[in-house]
């Protein structure tokens, strides 16, 4: 491992930490309304997924996906201005946070439905095995399984013999679970969750969603699998929730995060101290880091004024955007003229 | 040349496959074509094998597995047979599909075609019979394709697949495959959102769609016949968009406007129709607008009693009549 891609990898997180930071702060100060998701603590899987694709994939997602959006390379700012429904987002403000896409990275429409993005995803990879390039990536919840929609859109998947990843981010494991493949749940059945897709002769594989290392090389390989086989896989990312997402709206249990836990200091809040030490990706990674001498503590805060600056820029655009003229609620309801061949 | 409805269907899906490597087939049953029209088709579907693709019974993964398709590049067409059963695909249909060039502000967007067999078919009963037409209409963002003659049928269905950049639901009818029209191979097609005038007349404008439209016309014979009242008939051929200029001229030149419609009478089709008359052609009516539609109750099996639904051709001719206060 060299030190460049340990700290590409930790400005990706960081990154992703920082930017759900923002919209916490943003939501509780009343500048967007509605409802939203934030991705704190399930950072380590989008930057290790992305980070396994090229430029022609697809990539869908859900409701919470902030994440995925940025480790996909969206620009953070516009996808601010989209969450506070100005005019500079991605869609004008007609998506807000719940359907962020960016078509230009291969991420062309994103539903906000549980198990909604499973079917359009088996549809994508249809498409990268017609024009012979391409796999495509389906980030989804364990609460999708619930849905007829992922049985269906993994049976067609696995008649058609698409190029598809299905990733069931499964964020509700207590941390000495993780590294099991058990998952009991009273609203779903099943043990494993792979059981199902390997009903269907669908391979399957599980990994702990808090080892960044794990995670880069699970994903390395399972979309190098896809890509060469042309044929669905699955994986079951184990992670363990994030205090701040217990509450309906999210909040910031011990403040923003800060570099100086991963050092001398624990915040004052006793579950999230106790969920950094066991569950926070980016903590794990960065005290395996300084372990293997990859990075010092100077660089990690380098990065991080970094990232703090890059988000900042991003509030104030956003915020400097201004909000949709009323006729555009009328713009975009039909596609004019041809598609581009 | 002359076509049937069927044969159009089959002429529609072969020419768009051979014309636009980007169009693909999920599913090729296409329930009910005839024995022609199967003919017609089944060279094309070897032809074409590598671009048509099996379908379980997953009609909500293969309704949004052609809609994530075409927002990938391609313009699938997705055979969801009987009409009712889009209902199995409505999250696909209606919440994503139709959204996505919104939603994305523009970014993307999804040219599939729906093809749906939907009507009142004879013997159905409740679970096989809708008519999903005005359901659909309340949903922006999505283009409904009813036509009621052969021509449109093929044109129609053609456009879909390789001209239309929207998501399109295209609804055959069962009682249509055998209706024939004339068609010019290359001939341009009426623009989608125009209605057609499909017979001239006088007194009273007749507005139809899918299958009231050769039940329409065979009541405009029989008022011309039997009551000497000159009947236009104007086919709507598509629900969105809808051709309310045309309907607004025909009814300024007649002066009476029947609404045939084989959905539910209330908040149908005819129910849109009798609304926009009502607010943009009100001075031009000399009766208030008749509508023939269907009862609002599920749809019995028994043959007497799904007749007593059904618009036939009497009950448009007894609306007439009754525009007229006979």
């Amino acid at each position: 491992m060299q030190t460049s891609k340990a700290a590409e990898r930790v400005r990706g997180m960081l990154r992703i930490r920082r930017f759900e930071e923002q919209c916490i702060r943003l939501s509780k100060e009343g500048r967007f309304p509605g409802h939203y998701h934030v991705y704190i603590g399930q950072e380590a899987t989008a930057v290790a997924a992305c980070a396994a694709l090229s430029a022609d994939d697809f990539v869908f997602s859900t409701w919470r996906n902030h994440g995925h959006l940025l480790a996909r390379g969206a620009a953070p700012e516009r996808m601010l201005a989209e969450i506070l429904g100005r005019a500079g987002g991605y869609a004008g403000g007609r998506s807000g946070t719940l359907h962020l896409a960016v078509r230009e990275l291969g991420v062309p429409t994103t539903s906000a439905l549980v198990g909604g993005s499973l079917p359009l995803a088996t549809g994508a990879a249809l498409a990268c095995k017609r024009r012979g390039k391409g796999v495509t990536l389906a980030f989804f919840g364990d609460a999708a399984l619930e849905e007829g929609a992922f049985y269906e859109a993994l049976v067609v998947a696995a008649v058609w013999k698409v190029p598809i990843l299905f990733v069931c981010e499964n964020n509700s494991i207590p941390p000495a679970e993780r590294k099991r493949g058990q998952y009991t749940s009273s609203t779903l059945p099943a043990v494993r969750l792979g059981d199902v897709p390997q009903s269907l002769q669908i391979p399957t594989a599980t990994v702990d969603g808090a080892d960044a290392d794990a995670l880069a090389d699970c994903f390395d390989g399972l979309v190098g699998e896809v890509r060469q086989s042309g044929t669905p896989r699955f994986v079951e990312v184990r992670s363990s929730r994030w205090p701040g997402s217990k509450p309906l709206w999210p909040e910031l249990p011990g403040g923003e995060w800060q570099v100086a836990w991963t050092f001398d200091q624990r915040p004052e809040h006793a579950e999230m101290a106790a969920w950094l030490e066991r569950s926070d990706p980016l903590l794990l990674y960065l005290h395996k880091l300084m372990a293997a001498g990859l990075l010092s503590r100077q660089q990690v805060e380098a990065i991080d004024a970094q990232v703090r600056a890059e988000m900042a820029a991003a509030v104030r655009f956003a915020l400097e955007s201004p909000l949709p003229a009323a006729a555009e609620a009328y713009r975009h309801v039909w596609a004019q003229g041809e598609t581009g061949r | 040349m002359r076509i049937s409805f069927a044969e159009g269907i089959a002429k529609a899906i072969h020419e768009s496959l051979a014309a636009d490597p980007r169009v693909v087939m999920i599913g090729s049953g296409i329930m009910g074509l005839n024995m022609a029209a199967r003919a017609m088709l089944d060279p094309t579907l070897q032809q074409f094998s590598d671009r048509i693709f099996p379908t379980p019974i997953s009609e909500l993964a293969l309704a949004g597995a052609a809609t994530g398709a075409a927002s990938c590049g391609l313009r699938p067409i997705v055979d969801l047979s009987t009409g009712s059963f889009i209902f199995q695909a409505f999250p696909q249909v209606v919440n994503e599909a139709a959204n996505i060039h919104y939603m994305t502000g523009g970014q993307t967007t999804a040219p599939v075609t729906f093809y749906s067999l939907a009507g009142m078919r004879g013997a159905g009963a409740a679970q096989h019979s809708h008519r999903t037409q005005a359901m659909l209409g309340q949903v922006p963002g999505l283009q409904v394709l009813v036509p009621g003659g052969a021509d449109d049928a093929y044109q129609l269905l053609r456009w879909a697949l390789l001209e239309s950049p929207n998501p399109t639901v295209f609804l055959s009818h069962p009682l249509l495959f055998d209706e024939a029209a004339e068609i010019t191979p290359n001939a341009p097609m009426l623009p989608v959102g125009q209605a057609r005038i499909r017979r001239e007349g006088r007194d009273v404008s007749i507005i139809a769609s899918s299958i009231t439209v050769p039940r329409s016309l065979a009541a405009a014979d029989v008022l011309q016949r039997a009551h000497g009242i000159s009947a236009e008939v104007v086919d709507l051929r598509s629900i969105v968009p809808l051709g309310r200029e045309t309907v607004l001229r025909s009814v300024a030149k007649t002066g009476r406007a029947v609404v045939a419609d084989e959905c539910y009478r209330s908040f149908g089709v005819a129910a849109e129709i009798a609304a926009t008359l009502a607010e943009e052609g009100f001075a031009s009516l000399k009766a208030p607008v008749c509508r023939v539609a269907v009862p609002d109750v599920p749809m019995p099996f028994s043959p007497p009693l799904e007749a007593e639904l059904t618009v036939t051709v009497e009950k448009i001719v007894a609306g007439v009549l009754r525009t007229f206060d006979r």
